[in-house]
């Protein structure tokens, strides 16, 4: 028992370990600068989504007009 | 705007695709690591190319039944939209594989030598390549009716090749790329966790409703063309 008790630790452990180890952008996540990256993409979404609606807006008035 | 209530809704599913998906807990994966994201992005291009051509598809088949002009334009907008989002999955999928893929104990050029072989890579350009003859078919016909005849034919046969090209084959075959022989690359529960789904399923139908928003403006555009041609 006590070896089975032993051996799950240490399989916990070396799961925990790995998953520590990895390495991911936390230091991005901590200093806030993934804010900067969502600023830039959301903006380039903006762009889009408002050239597609004035697009929309232009083909209804054209359609409109006939 | 007509009928704008579908176009809100994709836009806000992608605004927060954008921001959750850069925020949100993503399982501590050592070799794709902070690209897992790639995910809410690479993925859904694939999804939302395959929803399109589903409806350009349906339109073929409407067209073919009823003989009405309308069906024919919408199909191939359709099919132009969904051979688009095709083009930029593979495009982002070119870059997530060189940064996830190469193998650092070979050299770049081994390296790929075996992506190369990638059955999903191979399948999915069979397939692109399939509706890219679709386009160079329809443009190659002048008369009006029989090119909408023959090119609806024929996206009949470039949807049924979608399912040896993309749904099958690439899934018998082992490959680095997930969901090869051990189930689907999009869908597999295993894959991802149950934190990014939630932002996973929003994210493909927020892709999806931009897609079709494309589409239809170009289908009214290209009646207001036509009508100004029959004038």
């Amino acid at each position: 028992m006590k070896k089975m008790i032993s051996i799950l630790a240490l399989l916990l452990f070396t799961f925990f370990a790995n998953a520590q180890d990895v390495k991911m952008a936390d230091a991005m996540k901590e200093n806030g600068k993934i804010y900067v990256v969502i600023a830039v993409i959301l903006t380039i979404l903006a762009g889009l989504v408002l050239y597609l609606v004035r697009l929309d807006r232009k083909i209804s008035k054209l359609e409109k007009n006939k | 705007m007509r009928k704008s209530w579908w176009k809100i809704l994709g836009v806000l599913l992608l605004v927060y695709t954008f921001i959750a998906g850069l925020l949100i807990e993503v399982p501590r994966n050592p070799q794709l690591q902070e690209t897992i994201r790639n995910l809410f992005f690479h993925v859904c291009m694939w999804f939302g190319m395959m929803i399109l051509f589903i409806v350009s598809f349906v339109r073929a088949i409407m067209y073919l039944r009823t003989n009405k002009h309308i069906h024919d334009i919408a199909s191939r907008q359709y099919a132009g939209v969904g051979i688009l989002f095709g083009v930029l999955g593979y495009l982002t999928g070119a870059i997530w594989m060189s940064y996830t893929w190469i193998d650092s104990n070979k050299s770049v050029f081994n390296s790929f030598d075996t992506i190369a072989r990638e059955p999903k890579l191979i399948g999915a350009a069979i397939a692109l390549l399939v509706y890219a003859a679709y386009l160079v078919l329809r443009d190659s016909i002048q008369d009006m009716d029989k090119r909408a005849r023959i090119s609806a034919v024929y996206n009949i046969f470039a949807f049924a090749m979608l399912f040896p090209s993309i749904w099958i084959i690439p899934r018998l075959l082992d490959s680095l790329h997930p969901g090869g022989s051990e189930g689907n690359p999009a869908l597999d529960p295993g894959s991802a966790s149950a934190n990014m789904r939630l932002v996973f399923y929003p994210a493909i139908a927020g892709w999806t409703l931009i897609g079709v928003w494309i589409a239809t403006l170009k289908i009214r555009m290209k009646i207001l063309y036509e009508q100004k041609l029959s004038q």
